[in-house]
């Protein structure tokens, strides 16, 4: 299968083709924010990170960083700093040019306050923001994808309907060549044993066991039941029990295929195939992971319903049941409750969401993207010096 | 009898799934592989959650999807309404840690 995408200098492709406005530490978010309001064709995220970060949390969080502005979806990016933080931003953006997109910086300190830096984002804005829109959409092969995919706001058809038609939608990405990510590490906390079986090699198996254990082992050090977090209380309520009742439907989303590789959070994946990043649960925070790691388009499926998007990745939502899809028409893209009312099978669901992707990665706007749902959340490891 | 949806995933689960809202005191048919079995349902059982389709003694495993998701805190009659009240999940349990 093929697609109309954007070519970019590093030879990945695009779906979408955005001008991003990075700021790499809280205190420039609010800049950030005014000029996406006076330039269309640009996004940001809002985020309280880039200060006072050491070690190896440090280092996930400016990968994050850089792997938002070396997303394919963004044709260009303004890495706007403060001046005096932590990351600094000309070490973003350096890291960022290596792909050859355009890269410039812009500082609020240099530029002497919040309104001279804000005129002249917005200027270098307006010409990326031209300059990006020249560029032609070209057709590609589905091979060039890595689609996220993700279960937020689980019920108990989650692990019945829409987890096992996304499982099968990525089978069929695979077999195209594509790539497809799992990731929710908490989230397969039970289920580890079927995936370890899955793996391509002993090494993968293993590191399989290890990030969950090491997962599992930060909720023993907290001397805590993972449940007083995860399920939450709307799992709960839906009829999910237990964390490995919700990861044993979780991992249905990762269809039947082989386990090429499991990559850090925001790593970008050597493999194509079906990979596993190392995430939490949590919805937002796994779903920067991937964007950061290079996914173009995110598979999001929900019971109880849930509004969450990327600034610069399509998410399409998929509803587990009918009911929950026509009540919240406005956040849902496709519905996968016919399964549960026994319409559809899942390899029909599974196909259609395969096709969807198609429309998404040739220019459909999801109904996270019409919403402006721009969501952005940094997994921190370590604490706030 | 009237029919109430169910899904019951493997033959070594011990408990299924309602995919209707089951009122107390009804017989449901549940199936699997094509076989099916009565279960007599003790309670209101809401759409999504779960009931035992035979007695589960305290501590025994419950099992669906053919897998482990807890275990019971007491012993289950067959339809009584399993969840958190009577299910402990095993993973992820800090709380179990005595210093």
């Amino acid at each position: 299968m093929q697609f109309y995408g954007y070519r970019r200098p590093d030879g990945r492709v695009g779906v979408r083709n955005h001008v991003l406005i990075l700021p790499t530490i809280t205190c420039a978010t609010q800049t950030a924010r005014r000029v996406t309001e006076l330039v269309s064709g640009t996004v940001t995220f809002i985020h309280q990170h880039g200060c006072a970060q050491v070690g190896i949390d440090y280092d996930q969080t400016f990968r994050t960083y850089a792997g938002m502005g070396k997303n394919p979806n963004v044709y260009g990016v303004i890495v706007l700093g403060l001046g005096c933080e932590t990351h600094q931003a000309n070490r973003v953006a350096t890291e960022i040019a290596k792909t050859n997109k355009p890269v410039e910086v812009v500082s609020i300190q240099d530029h002497g306050g919040t309104l001279q830096a804000i005129a002249e984002t917005a200027k270098i804005a307006v010409k990326m923001v031209q300059d990006a829109s020249i560029v032609k959409r070209e057709l590609c092969d589905f091979s060039e994808l890595i689609v996220g995919t993700e279960c937020g706001g689980s019920d108990a058809c989650s692990g019945l309907s829409a987890n096992p038609a996304v499982g099968k939608a990525s089978d069929l990405l695979v077999e195209q060549g594509g790539t497809a990510m799992l990731a929710e590490t908490t989230e397969l906390i039970g289920a580890e044993h079927l995936l370890a079986t899955r793996a391509a090699n002993d090494q993968v198996a293993i590191k399989a066991y290890q990030i969950i254990g090491a997962m599992e082992n930060r909720s023993i050090q907290m001397g805590v039941d993972i449940r007083t977090g995860n399920p939450s209380p709307g799992n709960l309520e839906g009829g999910i029990s237990s964390l490995e009742e919700k990861s044993l439907g979780a991992a249905t989303k990762s269809g039947s295929s082989r386990l090429e590789e499991i990559v850090d959070y925001a790593e970008v994946p050597t493999k194509k195939g079906l990979v596993w990043m190392d995430t939490p649960g949590h919805d937002i925070e796994q779903l920067t992971g991937m964007v950061a790691g290079g996914a173009q388009i995110v598979l999001f499926t929900t019971g109880r319903g849930t509004p969450t998007g990327s600034p610069i990745a399509p998410v399409i939502k998929i509803s587990t049941n009918t009911p929950m899809f026509e009540r919240m028409i406005e956040n849902m893209d496709l519905d996968a409750g016919s399964i549960v009312d026994g319409k559809e099978s899942v390899d029909q669901v599974g196909n259609r969401i395969l096709r969807e992707i198609q429309h998404v990665a040739n220019g459909k706007l999801t109904k996270a993207e019409i919403l402006k749902q721009h969501d952005f959340g940094i997994w921190r490891i370590g604490p706030t010096f | 009898m009237e029919e109430y949806k169910t899904l019951y995933l493997s033959e070594k689960d011990n408990v299924a799934v309602a995919l209707s809202e089951i009122p107390a005191n009804v017989s449901v048919a549940i199936r699997n592989n094509g076989k099916e079995i009565i279960v007599q349902v003790l309670e209101p059982i809401r759409f999504g959650h779960k009931f035992a389709v035979r007695l589960i003694k305290k501590s025994e495993d419950i099992k669906k999807y053919g897998e482990v998701i807890g275990a019971a805190v007491m012993d289950i009659e067959a339809g009584a309404h399993v969840h958190v009240h009577n299910l402990e999940g095993k993973r992820g349990r800090g709380d179990k840690i005595v210093n």
